[in-house]
C-alpha cells in the first residue's frame, strides 16, 4: 500500500485538494444522476393518481 | 433479429424488459465502482511523474470515454429514428442527452482540476479541450431543441438531424491529441496495444470503465422508462401499472 497513514492518504502527497475536489464533485453529480429519475417517477405516479381520483370522483 | 428489432420498438415490451434488467446493472455498477474506487485511490501506486494527482484518471477517463460514446449512440438512434420513424429512438435520445451532458461536464471539470497541478493551468484553448466543450454545448443544444418544439414528431426529426450533424465532432475529439499540438496527453489505453502503465494502475481503471458503463446503462433505462410512462400515459397498460404501483406505496 502506498500510504503509511490516514493523514498521508488524505494529503495525497500535496495533491489532496485536487484529488478530493475531483472525487467529491463527481460523487455529487453521479448522486444527482441517480436521484433525478427516481424523483421524476415519483412525480409521474403522484400526478397520474391525482388525475385518476378526479376521474373517479366525477 | 428483425423480430427483436420489432420488439425493441414496442414501448410496453421495452418497459418490462428494462425493469427486469435494471437491478442487475445497478448492482453490477455499484460493486465494480466500489472495487475500482478503493483499488484506484488506496492500493494503486503513485505515478512516478505526476505523483498522486494522476488518481483523477479513474474518474476522468471513464466519464470522458462515455461522454463520447453516448453521443455516438445518440447519433445512431437519430439515424434509426429518421429512417424507420421509430419512436423508441427518440425516447432514447430524450433520456440519454442529459446523462451525456452530465458526464461531459465531469470530464471537463476533472480534467481542469487535474490540469492545474500537472500543466500549471486549469484551462487552455487547445484542440482537445475546446472540442470537448463543444460536445457539452451539443448536448445542451439537443436538450434545448427538443424542449423548444411543441410538436413531438417535428421535435424528434429536428433533434435527430442535430445529433447527426454534431457527430463530426467525435473524430475531432478523438484525434485532436494526434493532429494538433496539445497539452493533453495521448490516449492512456488503446485497444490495439498493451497498456503502457503497470497492471496495478490499468486494472482499476478498466474496472471503473466497465462500472461506469453499467451505471449509465442502468440510469438510461430508468430515464427511458419515465419517458415511456409520459408518452403512453393514456394507455390502459400504463394506467394499470400506475394503479398497482400506487397500491405499493400505500402499503408502505
Amino acid at each position: 500500500m502506498p500510504f503509511d497513514s490516514l493523514s498521508a492518504f488524505i494529503a495525497m502527497g500535496g495533491h489532496g485538494p485536487y484529488v478530493w475536489t475531483s472525487y467529491g464533485v463527481s460523487a455529487l453529480v453521479i448522486a444527482l444522476c441517480i436521484l433525478a429519475p427516481r424523483w421524476r417517477l415519483r412525480r409521474i405516479i403522484a400526478r397520474e393518481r391525482r388525475l385518476m381520483r378526479r376521474r373517479e370522483a366525477a | 433479429m428483425w423480430q427483436w428489432f420489432h420488439k425493441l420498438g414496442s414501448p410496453r415490451w421495452f418497459f418490462d424488459f428494462a425493469g427486469r434488467i435494471m437491478p442487475w446493472l445497478a448492482w453490477g455498477a455499484l460493486i465494480l465502482l466500489a472495487v475500482g474506487l478503493v483499488w484506484g485511490l488506496v492500493f494503486a501506486p503513485p505515478d512516478y511523474q505526476q505523483g498522486n494527482s494522476y488518481r483523477i484518471i479513474f474518474i476522468h477517463v471513464p466519464v470522458a470515454y462515455l461522454a463520447q460514446s453516448i453521443y455516438v449512440a445518440m447519433a445512431v438512434a437519430g439515424a434509426v429514428g429518421l429512417v424507420w420513424r421509430m419512436k423508441m429512438a427518440d425516447t432514447f435520445i430524450a433520456a440519454i442527452a442529459p446523462m451525456g451532458a452530465a458526464l461531459t461536464f465531469l470530464a471537463l471539470f476533472t480534467g481542469a482540476v487535474w490540469g492545474k497541478p500537472t500543466w500549471g493551468t486549469w484551462w487552455v484553448w487547445d484542440a482537445r479541450l475546446t472540442s470537448m466543450l463543444l460536445l457539452l454545448f451539443l448536448y445542451f443544444g439537443v436538450m434545448a431543441l427538443r424542449a423548444a418544439i411543441e410538436d413531438r414528431e417535428a421535435a424528434a426529426r429536428s433533434v435527430a438531424i442535430l445529433t447527426l450533424i454534431g457527430v463530426v465532432n467525435i473524430p475531432i475529439i478523438k484525434y485532436s491529441v494526434e493532429w494538433w499540438n496539445t497539452l493533453h496527453q495521448p490516449a492512456s489505453i488503446k485497444l490495439s496495444q498493451a497498456p503502457a502503465m503497470p497492471a496495478q494502475m490499468w486494472m482499476p481503471l478498466f474496472i471503473m470503465i466497465i462500472g461506469f458503463h453499467l451505471l449509465v446503462g442502468w440510469l438510461a433505462l430508468a430515464r427511458m422508462r419515465n419517458e415511456i410512462l409520459e408518452r403512453e400515459r393514456r394507455t390502459r397498460w400504463v394506467q394499470q401499472w400506475i394503479r398497482e404501483k400506487a397500491g405499493d406505496t400505500d402499503a408502505l
